[in-house]
């Protein structure tokens, strides 16, 4: 099956199975391998990026439910250099191990494009179905407030 | 700092040969004496090097660039960076100018410190990788240094003892003239004999630069725009996908019964029969998966572990700890314990349980080898703990030398123990029936369901007190399947206690057990906590108090205990509803000392934990905030496995098998602030991974009872046995 759809602002046509999901399009096909693997049915988060702008996990989402619309990973994040978060995961030094990371990025990432100054509480309701195994929710909480206190000074 | 070359951890030294490039200087070491080399390499030249007796640690080339190789894993815990801040200290080298790869596997050279020398096996566990590396590396930057001041010496003509080095330079202290370590290059000789540089000659530890500041960690930027390579992400031309099910009962052996109707799948490349179960391989990693869900497996009986139920065992294991016709191994018998707990005033006798765990690193197991058509090379790709373990392992598989193997080491999608072996194996198994480059992965319920866990174990513990509290005599028998995994974290050095015996008594389940973070200390540390909380709790004595007496001539303990309750404002009581709780524990020589404050969901038993302090004593630090990291890495990890970690066997077969019934930590469980503090010290560095973790069951535990005035003697405290406890 063909189906084709814009990722990180590009349009792409891929060929694979109808029941093919976007996380192991993105990483075999396209090789894009920002977006990991971890649990495969939508428990970790690892696989997060964006669809029309919203935080999906690709593991659960088919290549059909793609056909036409854009999908942004980790690659494609920032438009110029690094995304603010990105430069706040630098500043705070965030990722131990670093496979959640792509994941934990995508998805406060989305946070912030609804909401560019979230309180506490709304971070972590939001960061919520991320799985950290390292242990790195301390600073990633710092570097969503630092990141949304950057752009809100800008 | 994107670059195409900072991408990926991958090696660009072969094992067979050092290739020089233009214009670039490689200070190499000799194995064993450490008598550094030069390589001068010309325009285009390759230099054939004798990979028995050569190998570098360092690279420089003209424009000034060095290349440190790091030897160890890079699993999370930051030590590819902290060991080129090593040898880039004594080198004194430009840190804007460091690159950091990965060493090529030989463990010969980059091993780790076995008996005083490297050379020992290239494994990163035990918290052992900058302790190991220090003193060596520390040296190898020295010699470096000095190659490159004897160049300048040799080239201005004048005495070494004239020039020092101030970063990537060395300076002439005479006229002030300066000459880049880059520059260097373009002339240098090898010296006819490099010193060893005594340490009087390297630098004091208060004028280290690099050591001891902050400092970003190389891997970082590569970890938050997707460039990291994992073993996960390798692609190699050609590559197909492999899946195995394995042994739902460990040590049954699989008879596929439906190989005819597997075959049909789409993609599918072949079928792979193991001695603990059938693997396919097809085009896609989703039609393996496919593949996969058809198979139908016979597995033999008989296994060992096919009858084990561990919710059962811990009946077994109350009579081991109380049968006294049982003698188990001796793990430490210092006195009288068992006369001074006879004759005491009052004696506590009380047992502590822990649940087997699973390591739930978020990238699973995988490997991708390539055997070569004939069968005689491997050229291979995994994130693993071990290198030349898992080098070896696939020479086994393909029966060659470990030689004809070419490992790369990728980073790790969490390590804490045991990650390493037994998927490259695989994927070599699986590759050489292909003859194709395989990427093995396991999904999240082959990596939980075929874990190797910490193992479940009842610790008794005994112990007699004088009229005012103090201990008079402890004894502590632990009762388990794994003497390595179960027989460490018994001496409590910072306390002083006169009288005392410990003892393991071992059984054997048949289930598969390994390293998982912290190894004893977990549970051993949450025991001994525990247990001195209760007594100092029944005793009337508050629990800081009550440690800080046992203290009082160790002063380098007392330090560290002091500062935690400085920090936590241990004598103000928290809000309404909470409580603290305080622990120690110690790791690889280092010490530590934590407080948690919690509160609890009577309805739901729900424990949370608020916030935590930690001072720690680990020697010289060298990256601090990297450090703290590690603190609070071990502190929520801690937490996880403490409240809500549990793996469970019923006839052999574990019971749970992705996150949902195995829930690790989320962030709306972490604490909302961890201080960590840093008790300076100019002693060598000691561990660090593995220091906070253990301080969490005891310190949540002691928290529980200050709030409730009841103990918590099994882990995890998950809000089930929580509720039991409070009704009980």
């Amino acid at each position: 099956m063909k189906t084709s759809f814009k990722l990180n602002g590009k349009q792409v046509q891929v060929e694979t199975a109808p029941d093919a999901t976007l996380l192991w399009t993105l990483r075999d096909t396209l090789q894009m391998t920002g977006t990991k693997f971890g649990c495969g049915v939508s428990l970790c988060g690892a696989c997060t990026v964006h669809l029309d702008g919203m935080a999906v996990r690709a593991c659960v989402t088919s290549i059909s439910m793609v056909a036409g619309r854009s999908v942004t990973t980790i690659e494609g994040l920032a438009e110029k250099e690094l995304h603010p978060l990105q430069e706040a995961w630098i500043e705070e030094q965030v990722p131990q191990c670093g496979y959640c990371q792509s994941g934990q990025i995508m998805q406060a990432a989305a946070l912030l494009q609804a909401n560019p100054r979230p309180n506490r509480e709304q971070i972590v309701s939001h960061m919520n179905g991320v799985l950290c195994r390292c242990g790195t929710y301390v600073r990633i909480v710092k570097a969503i407030e630092s990141a949304a206190s950057k752009s809100e000074k800008q | 700092m994107k670059t195409e070359e900072t991408t990926a951890a991958g090696s660009t030294i072969t094992r067979r040969r050092f290739i020089a490039t233009a214009g670039s200087l490689g200070i190499v070491i000799t194995a064993g004496s450490f008598v550094p080399k030069f390589l001068m390499a010309k325009d285009g030249e390759e230099i054939a090097i004798d990979p028995q007796q050569i190998t570098a640690w360092v690279k420089l080339d003209k424009d000034g660039r060095l290349t440190i190789y790091n030897p160890a894993a890079e699993m999370g815990q930051g030590s590819m960076t902290a060991l080129a801040v090593i040898i880039a200290e004594e080198l004194d080298a430009d840190w804007k100018l460091v690159h950091i790869e990965n060493a090529p596997v030989i463990p010969e050279t980059y091993g780790m410190q076995w008996s005083g020398k490297l050379g020992g096996p290239m494994i990163t566990a035990g918290s052992r990788t900058i302790r190991g590396y220090y003193s060596n590396l520390r040296q190898a930057g020295a010699q470096a240094r000095y190659i490159l001041m004897y160049n300048a010496a040799q080239k201005w003509g004048v005495p070494i003892s004239s020039l020092k080095t101030e970063p990537g330079e060395v300076v002439n202290r005479d006229n002030n003239k300066r000459m880049t370590f880059g520059e260097i290059v373009a002339f240098a000789k090898i010296p006819d004999a490099i010193p060893q540089i005594a340490e009087k000659d390297m630098k004091r530890p208060e004028n280290f630069r690099l050591i001891g500041k902050v400092l970003p960690r190389f891997d970082v930027p590569l970890k938050v725009d997707g460039s990291a390579q994992f073993g996960m992400d390798i692609q190699v031309p050609g590559m197909v996908y492999g899946a195995i099910t394995r042994s739902p009962v460990f040590g049954s052996t699989p008879t596929l019964l439906n190989e005819n109707e597997v075959r049909e799948t789409e993609g599918l490349v072949d079928i792979v029969p193991l001695d603990h179960g059938i693997g396919v391989v097809a085009n896609t990693f989703e039609q393996a998966l496919k593949a996969k869900r058809k198979l139908q497996i016979k597995w033999s009986d008989g296994a060992k572990a096919e009858k084990f139920d561990s919710e059962m065992v811990y009946a077994d294991y109350h009579n081991m700890v109380h049968d006294d016709s049982l003698k188990g191994k001796e793990l430490l018998n210092t006195g009288d314990a068992a006369n001074a707990i006879k004759s005491a005033h009052k004696t506590y006798d009380w047992e502590y349980r822990n649940d087997f765990l699973y390591h739930a690193r978020m990238e699973p197991m995988n490997a991708v080898v390539s055997v070569a058509a004939d069968g005689k090379t491997a050229e291979a790709w995994a994130g693993t703990q071990a290198p030349d373990a898992d080098q070896s392992a696939i020479a086994e598989v393909l029966k060659i030398d470990p030689s004809k193997v070419m490992f790369h080491n990728c980073y790790l999608g969490g390590g804490f123990g045991g990650r390493q072996v037994e998927f490259s194996a695989e994927a070599a198994v699986l590759s050489n029936k292909v003859r194709r480059p395989v990427k093995l992965v396991w999904t999240r319920e082959d990596d939980l369901q075929y874990g190797s866990y910490r193992p479940i174990s009842l610790q008794r513990m005994q112990a007699g007190v004088d009229q005012k509290g103090n201990l008079l005599g402890w004894r502590h028998y632990i009762a388990g399947p794994d003497q390595r995994l179960q027989g460490g974290a018994v001496p409590m050095a910072y306390y002083k206690i006169p009288n005392q015996y410990v003892e393991l008594r071992l059984t054997d389940h048949g289930v598969r057990t390994v390293y998982w973070r912290s190894v004893s200390h977990g549970p051993n540390k949450f025991a001994q906590e525990a247990f001195l909380d209760e007594i100092a709790f029944d005793q009337k004595i508050d629990p800081y108090q009550y440690r800080r007496r046992m203290m009082l001539e160790l002063p380098r303990h007392l330090t560290i205990l002091d500062k935690v309750a400085t920090m936590c404002n241990w004598t103000t009581a928290p809000a309404k509803g909470r409580a603290r709780g305080i622990a120690c524990s110690d790791y690889g020589g280092s010490y530590t000392a934590g407080v948690v404050e919690i509160s609890l969901d009577r309805q739901s038993g729900k424990i949370r934990v608020h916030h935590v302090w930690a001072a720690f004593d680990a020697g010289v630090v060298i990256q601090p905030d990297n450090a703290i990291a590690q603190m609070e890495g071990g502190i929520v990890m801690g937490i996880s496995s403490v409240l809500n970690e549990s793996i469970t066997f019923k006839n052999g077969k574990v019971q749970q098998s992705n996150f949902h019934d195995y829930p690790i930590l989320r962030m709306a469980d972490a604490p909302e602030s961890i201080e960590i503090s840093q008790i300076p010290s100019s002693a060598p560095p000691t561990s660090m991974g593995e220091l906070s973790l253990p301080l969490m069951g005891g310190a949540i535990a002691n928290a529980f009872l200050k709030l409730t005035g009841k103990p918590l003697r099994h882990m995890p405290f998950t809000g089930e046995k929580v509720l039991a406890v409070l009704e009980g």
